[in-house]
């Protein structure tokens, strides 16, 4: 029983992991290639959650839904909706210079936070969504669902590790990477700076869009305390900093590394004696604060650092 | 080739360029002095776009490209330099004049993720082009080496490399001499003067060391506070007592504190 109990311990790491690094991809399009500071990935990781919970749900009387689509679906609306949206903060806000940028975009995301609170016919407010289906629910159930969705969500992780690949190893890639670097002498070669980072900031919010609507149909139940901002941006940002900016492979190795050191921390923070584990949440917080520093000061550019791609025709 | 008309930039109080016009021959090599502050890398700001003039008009090829972005005067065969080294710091030396080339094929990003055929031959003969720009100006032996990691003038020397990538009709080198060794200057000097004299091409460059410009400048322009001074070849403008004076000081150019 151990034994089991501790292999499902490891799927749930795994599922959430992966829905973690597909947030961590999505950042390191934008902002380890790109130079974008998004700090309002909970914004976006909340529009994908609530379209794919909304298109997929049977119809209720408390908030919009009945159109029960497929999983597959929702979350193809939900990158499309978050992408969009992204698309629309790019159009604002991506001539801004990088902290100017994280400003904006981390108010933008409290907005959208606030929208779904408030506007309760379409989220059900705070009473949040339930019900919501996994990809094929109807045939399992149990356990065994979770090995299932285990494999749904690794699916997509390689399949959007396998497109950030692409993007990386070309000269669109190439150039998204000088204009992060010097963004005058970009557009002194020709680059036409604005396109580059509407066409990466669309790209990494659809991204974000279909973890949060994993992320939905992986717990069934959708609330807003769900997209909390320190649980989706800011651990994020720590996973793509510890795994290393502008390297896909370390974004993945970020997620999954400081994604199980989170969770462990919980098998520490329980064994506190009681008047202390009120306080664990921030007991949490701050080791995993000193793990950023210790790794910062270790390895500057994270575990696995920026590489440039080889040119395959090169001898 | 590049003509300015009646140009003034104001930075708030101050008047960086006061209604200054010039040109720049196509096939020249235009040398653009005077002492500092004068204004001469305004001017070049105000040619390749990145400053807007308060006033006139900057013609390329007889064309109006006052309102155009910098990124537009680029692809219409305009490049430049930096003064102070502005290279792409985290990727090598081969990547920085390969990001430099036009690649319309292979900077779509549809192409890039599902059709990647598209781009194989485009990028090919950016790598051709990168690699012999880099045997030209002697790179090959930092041709993998973070740029961010390069000297002052092997910085100043992508800088150029990168300008040649474009295939520009005209490039402006600001200070392209500062920081390098006196060798490797004239053997410069010698690249710009192939370059011109084979390949046609024309150069705008702001040098502060009168012997450099003389070797490779046939036409000078002389700017003091904001104004045109005076244009000539070199040896008439040096002889000019208003270029004396606005670099010597003693006369009504000199700058009062």
């Amino acid at each position: 029983m151990e034994w089991t109990g501790l292999f499902f311990y490891l799927v749930s790491i795994l599922i959430a992991g992966g829905i973690y690094a597909l947030l961590c991809l999505a950042l390191n399009i934008q902002w380890g290639m790109g130079g974008l500071f998004n700090a309002g990935i909970a914004g976006f990781f909340a529009i994908g959650a609530y379209t794919s919970a909304i298109l997929t749900t049977g119809e209720s009387s408390k908030h919009l839904g009945g159109f029960g689509l497929p999983v597959f679906a929702g979350l193809l609306g939900a990158a499309l909706l978050a992408g969009l949206m992204g698309w629309a903060v790019a159009k604002i806000c991506v001539r801004l210079k990088s902290d100017y940028l994280a400003m904006a975009s981390i108010g933008i995301a409290e907005i959208l936070r606030l929208v779904i609170v408030n506007e309760s016919w379409v989220t059900n407010g705070s009473l949040g969504l339930a019900g919501i289906p996994r990809p094929f629910g109807e045939y399992l159930a149990g356990r065994s669902a979770d090995l299932v969705f285990l494999a749904y969500v690794w699916t997509i992780v390689l399949i959007v590790y396998f497109v950030a690949m692409r993007l990386y190893d070309s000269p669109w890639g190439r150039s998204l990477r000088a204009i992060r670097d010097n963004e005058a002498s970009a557009a002194a070669a020709g680059k036409n700076i604005e396109k580059f980072r509407v066409q990466t900031f669309v790209i990494g919010c659809a991204v974000m869009g279909v973890a949060g609507g994993l992320s939905a149909h992986y717990f069934r139940f959708l609330s807003p305390s769900a997209t909390d901002p320190l649980l989706v941006t800011f651990l994020v940002w720590v996973m793509l900093m510890a795994g290393g900016s502008g390297n896909n492979r370390g974004a993945i190795v970020g997620a999954l590394g400081i994604w199980s050191l989170w969770s462990m921390t919980e098998i520490f923070t329980n064994r506190l004696p009681l008047e202390w584990i009120t306080r664990s949440s921030y007991i949490r917080m701050l080791l995993v604060g000193l793990l950023l520093q210790v790794v910062l000061q270790k390895f500057r550019s994270g575990v696995l650092p920026e590489k440039s791609p080889p040119l395959r025709f090169r001898k | 080739m590049i003509r300015l008309e009646g140009i003034r930039v104001d930075f708030g109080g101050l008047r960086a360029i006061d209604h200054a016009s010039f040109n720049v021959d196509a096939g020249s090599v235009t040398g653009l002095i005077g002492p500092n502050g004068a204004g001469k890398t305004t001017a070049f700001n105000v040619i390749a776009g990145a400053i807007r003039p308060n006033a006139g008009r900057v013609l390329f090829d007889g064309e109006d490209i006052t309102g155009l972005k910098p990124y537009q005067r680029a692809q219409r065969g305009l490049a430049r330099t930096f003064q102070i080294p502005h290279e792409f710091s985290h990727l090598t030396v081969l990547e920085n004049l390969m990001a430099a080339a036009s690649a319309p094929e292979g900077e779509n990003v549809f192409n890039v993720i599902f059709r990647r055929g598209r781009f194989g031959a485009e990028e090919r003969a950016i790598y051709d082009h990168a690699r012999e720009t880099i045997r030209f100006l002697e790179l090959d032996h930092v041709l993998d080496e973070k740029a961010g990691n390069l000297s002052g003038g092997q910085k100043k020397l992508v800088e150029l490399g990168r300008a040649l990538m474009r295939n520009p009709k005209i490039i402006l080198l600001d200070e392209i001499g500062a920081g390098i060794n006196r060798t490797l200057l004239s053997k410069l000097a010698d690249k710009i003067k192939l370059l011109n004299q084979e390949h046609g091409l024309t150069f705008c460059l702001i040098e502060h060391d009168l012997d450099y410009v003389s070797k490779l400048c046939d036409h000078v322009l002389v700017m003091a506070q904001g104004k045109l001074l005076t244009e000539g070849t070199v040896d008439e403008v040096r002889s000019d007592e208003r270029v004396i004076e606005a670099y010597f000081g003693g006369g009504k150019y000199e700058a009062h504190a």
